[in-house]
C-alpha cells in the first residue's frame, strides 16, 4: 500500500486547494455503541466542485453523509458549512442553511405523488414560483408524465430523478448525494452524473458525492477521497484516483 | 320495512361514531406507529369537560367547542410530555405508556367529575322526523351525528389535501426521516397530529354520551368498537377507518335487530367480524403495506 500513503502526501499540494472549502469536515468520529464508523476523518467539499468519496460496503461513507447532515451525532470532530459550525444543528435547519442530503436508497415518499414530493422539498421556504416546479419537470421530462402518479410507482431511475429534483428545489449551496447509482441502469447512471456535471458547471452547485461505483464517480467527479474503515486513505484529484492502479485495486474494485 | 331502515339508520349513524373514533386512532398510528389505547378516556375527559360547563348553564354548543379545544390541547400535550420520551424506543413501551396513561386518566375523571352516573344532554330530539304527515326513522340526533363526523372528516381531508401544513404532516407521517431533511419541522408536526386525532377522539366520545348517561369508563365499549373499526379498515387508512367504522356500525345493528337475543351476540359479532375480515385480508380491507414497502 506504499502507493496509496505516497498519493496523501500528494495531496497536500494537490491542485485543488485554491478553491473556497464551502463544507469542510474535521476530525469526525461517530460511533455506533463500540463499533467507530468514522473515525478522525476530515475532508473538503470546494465551491463549484463535485468531490467523491469512495470505498467499499462499510467504509463509513453513509455515515459521513448521515453525522454531516445531523440524523448521527458524531463523538467528536466538527462540521462547517461556509464558516459557520453545524455539528449540532438540528437536522431541520440543514436545508435552509443551504446544504440538501438525498439520503441511501433515495428517500422518496413512496405514498405522496411526485409532485406532492416536489412541494414538500419545497416546504420551508415559503411560496415558491410554479415556474421553479417547471424547471424540475423540464429537467426530467420522465417524471414530469407521471407529476400526479404516487412516488412508489417510479422506476428506480425515475425515483433518483425525482429526488434531485426535489432537492434542487430547496436550492441548495451543496448537494450530498448517497449512493445515487444503486441499482440503476449503467446508461441512467451516465445520464444522472452528465446532469451533475451540467448544473455544477453552469450554477456553481457543490456536491458531495458518495460512492461505491468508483468508476463512474470519478469520471464525473473532480475530487476524490477514498475512505476505508472510518479513515481516509488518500484524498486527491479525481484524474490522479483514476491513474493509480494499486489504489484502484486495493480499495475502489476496478 | 320501516323496521329495516330504522335498524340501518341506527347502524349508520353508531358506525360514524365507530368511523371517528377508529380514525383517531388511525392518525394516530399513522404517523407515529404508536396504538393509543388512551384515547378514550382522552375522549371522556373531554365530555366531562364538556359536562361541568353544561351543568354550569353554559350552552351545548359552547360546551362542544370548549370539548373539542381541550382534546386538542389534551392531544398535544399527551404527545409532547408523555410520548415524545418514549417514541423511536421500543414499540411495546409506548403502548404500555398509553395503556397507563387510559388508566390513569379514567381514574382522574372520577377523583374530578365523580364516579356516578350523570345524564349527558342532545342538543336534538330523538323523535323521527315528519315528512309530508308520516313520520320517517330519521332522527334530528341522527342527522347531527352523522353531519357532526362528515363536516370533521371534510374538514381533515381539506386539511391533509390542500394546505401546506397538511403536505407537512403527510410527509412527516409516512417517512419522518426525509421530512426532517427536507427542513419540515417534524415534532411540531407530530404534536400537532396528537392535536388532531384528540379532537376527532373528542368528539365521537361527547356524540355517543348524546341523550344518554356518562361515567368515567363510559367509552369502554366505544374503544373497542373503535379499535375493531380501525383494524377491519387496515390501521393505516383513514378511509379504511371510516368504511371499518360504518360496516361494524351497520351488522351490530342489524345482530342487533333481527337475530335471537340480539343485543347479547352485539360484542360477539363484532369480535367475529373482526377474526373474518383478518382470515380474509390479514392487513385490514384498506392496507397500504404494500405500498408502503415498495
Amino acid at each position: 500500500m506504499p502507493d496509496a500513503h505516497g498519493s496523501t502526501a500528494l495531496s497536500a499540494t494537490g491542485g485543488t486547494s485554491t478553491a473556497t472549502r464551502l463544507l469542510e469536515v474535521e476530525g469526525l468520529t461517530s460511533a455506533y455503541g463500540p463499533v467507530r464508523a468514522l473515525d478522525g476523518v476530515s475532508l473538503a467539499a470546494e465551491t463549484g466542485r463535485i468531490t467523491a468519496v469512495l470505498g467499499a460496503n462499510g467504509a463509513g461513507k453513509t455515515t459521513l453523509l448521515r453525522t454531516i447532515s445531523g440524523l448521527v451525532r458524531p463523538v467528536s470532530g466538527r462540521v462547517v458549512l461556509d464558516g459557520e459550525d453545524i455539528t449540532k444543528a438540528p437536522v431541520e435547519s440543514m436545508v435552509a442553511k443551504g446544504m440538501a442530503h438525498v439520503p441511501e436508497g433515495r428517500g422518496v415518499i413512496a405514498e405522496l405523488t411526485v409532485d406532492e414530493n416536489l412541494r414538500v422539498g419545497s416546504l420551508f421556504r415559503g411560496k415558491v414560483d410554479r415556474s421553479e416546479f417547471d424547471r424540475v419537470y423540464d429537467l426530467f421530462p420522465r417524471i414530469a408524465e407521471r407529476r400526479n402518479n404516487a412516488a412508489h410507482t417510479l422506476s428506480g431511475g425515475e425515483r433518483q430523478m425525482l429526488v434531485i429534483g426535489r432537492a434542487l428545489l430547496a436550492k441548495p449551496r451543496i448537494l450530498l448525494l448517497d449512493e445515487p447509482s444503486l441499482g440503476l441502469a449503467p446508461r441512467i447512471v451516465a445520464q444522472i452524473f452528465g446532469l451533475l456535471r451540467q448544473l455544477v458547471d453552469s450554477e456553481g452547485l457543490s456536491v458531495l458525492l458518495v460512492e461505491q461505483n468508483a468508476r463512474s464517480a470519478l469520471s464525473v467527479a473532480d475530487v476524490g477521497v477514498v475512505l476505508n474503515l472510518g479513515k481516509v486513505v488518500v484524498t486527491d484529484s479525481a484524474r490522479t484516483l483514476m491513474a493509480d492502479e494499486d489504489l484502484r485495486h486495493a480499495y475502489l474494485g476496478f | 320495512m320501516d323496521y329495516f331502515v330504522n335498524v340501518t339508520l341506527t347502524g349508520l349513524t353508531q358506525g360514524m361514531i365507530y368511523s371517528a373514533f377508529a380514525l383517531a386512532l388511525v392518525l394516530i398510528w399513522r404517523s407515529t406507529r404508536i396504538v393509543n389505547f388512551a384515547q378514550g378516556s382522552m375522549a371522556a375527559a373531554t365530555t366531562f369537560i364538556a359536562l361541568a360547563l353544561i351543568q354550569a348553564g353554559q350552552s351545548y354548543w359552547v360546551a362542544l367547542i370548549v370539548a373539542l379545544a381541550s382534546g386538542f390541547v389534551l392531544g398535544a400535550i399527551v404527545e409532547r410530555v408523555i410520548i415524545r420520551p418514549v417514541e423511536g424506543g421500543p414499540e411495546l413501551n409506548a403502548v404500555i405508556v398509553t395503556l397507563g396513561l387510559f388508566v390513569a386518566i379514567q381514574a382522574s375523571i372520577a377523583i374530578i367529575f365523580g364516579s356516578s352516573f350523570q345524564s349527558f344532554p342532545t342538543p336534538f330530539g330523538v323523535r323521527g322526523l315528519e315528512v309530508g304527515g308520516s313520520t320517517i326513522p330519521l332522527t334530528p340526533t341522527s342527522l347531527y351525528v352523522i353531519g357532526s363526523v362528515l363536516v370533521v372528516m371534510a374538514l381533515l381531508v381539506a386539511l391533509f389535501r390542500f394546505t401546506r401544513i397538511g403536505l407537512a404532516m403527510r410527509a412527516s407521517a409516512f417517512s419522518q426521516e426525509v421530512a426532517r431533511l427536507l427542513g419540515v419541522k417534524v415534532g411540531g408536526m407530530l404534536t400537532l397530529g396528537w392535536g388532531l386525532a384528540a379532537v376527532v377522539g373528542s368528539l365521537s366520545g361527547l356524540l355517543i354520551a348524546g341523550g344518554t348517561f356518562v361515567w368515567p369508563a363510559y367509552m369502554d365499549a366505544l374503544i373497542v368498537f373503535g379499535f375493531v373499526a380501525a383494524i377491519i379498515g387496515g390501521l393505516d387508512s383513514p378511509v379504511g377507518a371510516i368504511v371499518g367504522g360504518l360496516i361494524l356500525g351497520l351488522a351490530l345493528s342489524y345482530v342487533s335487530g333481527y337475530a335471537p337475543r340480539g343485543s347479547a351476540l352485539v360484542n360477539i359479532s363484532a369480535l367475529v367480524i373482526l377474526i373474518v375480515v383478518l382470515l380474509v385480508r390479514p392487513g385490514g380491507l384498506f392496507s397500504s403495506t404494500t405500498a408502503r414497502r415498495a
